[in-house]
């Protein structure tokens, strides 16, 4: 008799294409109200299977239709995939929340129903990415998430947002072509779509060295295609103008969640299709690496010189996801538990400063410029306070999330040679100053007193974006603080991958 | 090696294709081009995934006259792949249409050098 939470995955995706299509016939208020009740219950259906999984210590399946595996469809749920999907409800809750009245202000009326199916459809795809156990099921809710996260760009129709869709979706579609080669070749050379089997003839292969140069193919193309959709530098040219220009929700979405999706679905594929220590995935595993390096200390660099803040923010997401796929390059398992905690505390630390940066340019006649922004944490008090401790977490300071993720990329370093130990050692290092002065200079500028250029700006209470600055403060202290019951759910979470 | 390709045609083609319609993809700087190439990228995947399912002399996957040893029968799952991936790439399409018209209608072009160009003019990017 299968428990009543072993349905509880199927039933996430569900209940969000259920959602996106009912979101779409009412009311933008309703709409709104009924996408959050949602969100929310998904959220509670993932702490469940987190719950379950954690508790038993097993992971289940479950198969779509009434065939049994290899010909089903199945999705698995483990630790780390409830995990995965635990924090990916969550931050999009948050995200819907605290972005809420800046939709009412940036998307027409009689769209907003619309973008709450966007939405619904945005969660779909990331709750079927976290929990399938079919390649081909990941490719189509890929595409789902790509088509409907270039719908919440586009939906504000303000400066650049067409022309950022448009370079968004096509560096997207290059990875999703990618993808799919490498998806049918898999197919091809292992007769199989669900993850493990495709494993075991994976394994057998490179044991026996046969079709050595297939496999090196295929693992790099699935490799590349996703990293492309992650946004590895130097495929992160979209991020500046697709984060800078769209409505203040879609941009800690899209850089909190929708490129934490692909990276997710990657490293899934690297456990539980090409095995992690196969030499083709070693080989793909040792590329990573190098761009994640070159994406820390680049991002990091374009984002000290630019002049706006949505910009900063978002070169700066180029460079954390730089530190994830340097996790990822790292390898062994404390590689991976770094580049998950990164994982986690990116998409809860983003959004937040996109959040409250939104406030903080609204309160400075809606210029995101610096110059303009002097004093902003005068005007806006709670947003000031939040921005702060986002940017502190991202430099680093202890008893914050982001000061984790360094100890973490630090530890897994020192298990790698001298070599991989410098290298990694040394960016996290010029990486930290670097964070220290573009995020440390903005928060000085914002607590600069100016003189009162923008004269009293009315403060509205935003019951919305306080309740959500509060979550994720409270979860970017929760992981700064114990980091050890996370990092050792991730470590069981990769052993029940293995 | 050219034994291999000529014996494989079929997957050497599709590759063919594949690689076409990535670079049109990728460097064309007209939408509309861009649009086709991303099309013909996907057609070769799908004639990859034709060719791969097809097996000489036997016959399509559908019972016929009590016949049902499934050696006399080609393999159906490439097929039904083949047929998620058009449905897909029909999606991917109308949306880059419809972004490409959106486009037009603010720049009145369609080549995206210059519609960057203009963008960065009327300082759109702040």
């Amino acid at each position: 008799m299968m428990d009543f939470v072993c349905n509880l995955p199927f039933l996430s995706v569900v209940v969000f294409l259920f959602a996106a299509v009912v979101s779409a016939v009412l009311p933008p208020r309703a709409s709104r109200a009924f996408t959050t009740v949602v969100e929310s219950l998904v959220l509670a259906f993932s702490v469940a299977v987190l719950i379950y999984t954690a508790g038993t210590g097993t992971f289940f399946r479950y198969n779509m239709g009434h065939f049994d595996a290899p010909w089903s469809n199945q999705l698995r749920a483990g630790v780390l995939e409830a995990l995965a999907a635990t924090v990916f409800s969550l931050v999009l809750l948050l995200s819907h929340v605290g972005g809420m009245r800046y939709v009412r202000v940036d998307i027409e009326p009689k769209k907003q129903n619309l973008y709450c199916t966007l939405l619904n459809l945005v969660g779909a795809a990331l709750t079927a990415l976290s929990y399938t156990n079919d390649l081909f099921t990941g490719y189509v809710f890929l595409e789902i998430l790509t088509l409907s996260s270039c719908g919440i760009l586009v939906i504000r129709r303000a400066g650049r947002t067409t022309l950022a869709a448009a370079r968004y979706m096509v560096l997207n579609l290059l990875g999703s072509g990618l993808f799919l080669l490498g998806v049918c070749l898999f197919y091809g050379t292992t007769g199989h779509l669900l993850m493990e089997y495709i494993k075991e003839g994976v394994a057998t292969l490179d044991a026996t060295g046969e079709y050595a140069v297939p496999l090196t193919v295929t693992i790099g193309l699935v490799s590349a295609g996703l990293a492309i959709k992650a946004g590895l530098f130097p495929f992160h040219t979209w991020m500046p103008d697709t984060y800078g220009t769209a409505t203040p929700t879609s941009s800690a979405v899209l850089s909190g969640i929708i490129s934490k999706g692909y990276i997710f679905l990657l490293i899934k594929i690297m456990y539980r299709v090409a095995g992690v220590d196969t030499a083709a995935m070693t080989a793909a595993r040792h590329i990573l690496y190098i761009f994640g390096i070159l994406g820390i200390i680049m991002g990091s660099v374009w984002a000290m010189q630019s002049s706006y803040l949505n910009r900063m923010i978002a070169y700066s997401s180029a460079a954390q996801i730089g530190y994830i796929f340097v996790g990822i390059g790292l390898g062994g398992e404390a590689g991976f538990v770094a580049a998950m905690f990164q994982l986690m505390a990116h998409a809860l630390t983003k959004p937040l400063l996109f959040l409250s940066g939104a406030r903080l340019t609204e309160a400075s006649g809606d210029s995101p410029a610096f110059s303009d922004l002097q004093g902003a944490a005068h005007r806006r008090r709670g947003a000031g306070a939040a921005f702060t401790v986002g940017a502190l977490s991202m430099v680093g300071i202890p008893s914050l999330a982001g000061f984790c993720v360094k100890l973490n990329f630090a530890a897994a370093a020192v298990q790698h040679g001298v070599a991989a130990d410098i290298i990694t050692l040394g960016t996290l290092a010029v990486s930290t100053l670097l964070n220290a002065l573009y995020f440390i200079r903005t928060v000085i500028r914002i607590y600069t007193p100016s003189e009162a250029k923008w004269g009293v700006v009315p403060v509205r209470r935003d019951v919305g974006l306080f309740v959500s600055a509060a979550g994720f403060i409270a979860g970017i202290v929760f992981l700064g603080f114990f980091p050890g019951p996370v990092t050792s759910l991730i470590s069981r979470g990769l052993s029940m991958f293995g | 090696m050219l034994g291999n390709l000529i014996h494989n045609y079929e997957e050497a083609v599709a590759l063919l294709l594949f690689s076409i319609g990535f670079v049109t993809l990728l460097f064309h700087r007209n939408m509309i081009r861009k649009l086709i190439g991303m099309n013909i990228m996907d057609s070769g995947i799908y004639l990859f995934l034709a060719s791969l399912g097809y097996i000489y002399d036997r016959r399509a996957p559908i019972v016929e006259d009590g016949i049902t040893d499934p050696s006399k029968y080609v393999n159906p799952v490439p097929a039904s792949l083949v047929l998620t991936g058009i449905v897909v790439s029909v999606s991917v399409t109308a949306v880059m249409l419809a972004l490409a018209v959106r486009l037009y209608e603010r720049y009145h072009t369609l080549n995206l050098d210059e519609i960057y160009e203009l963008s960065r003019r009327r300082t759109e990017h702040r």
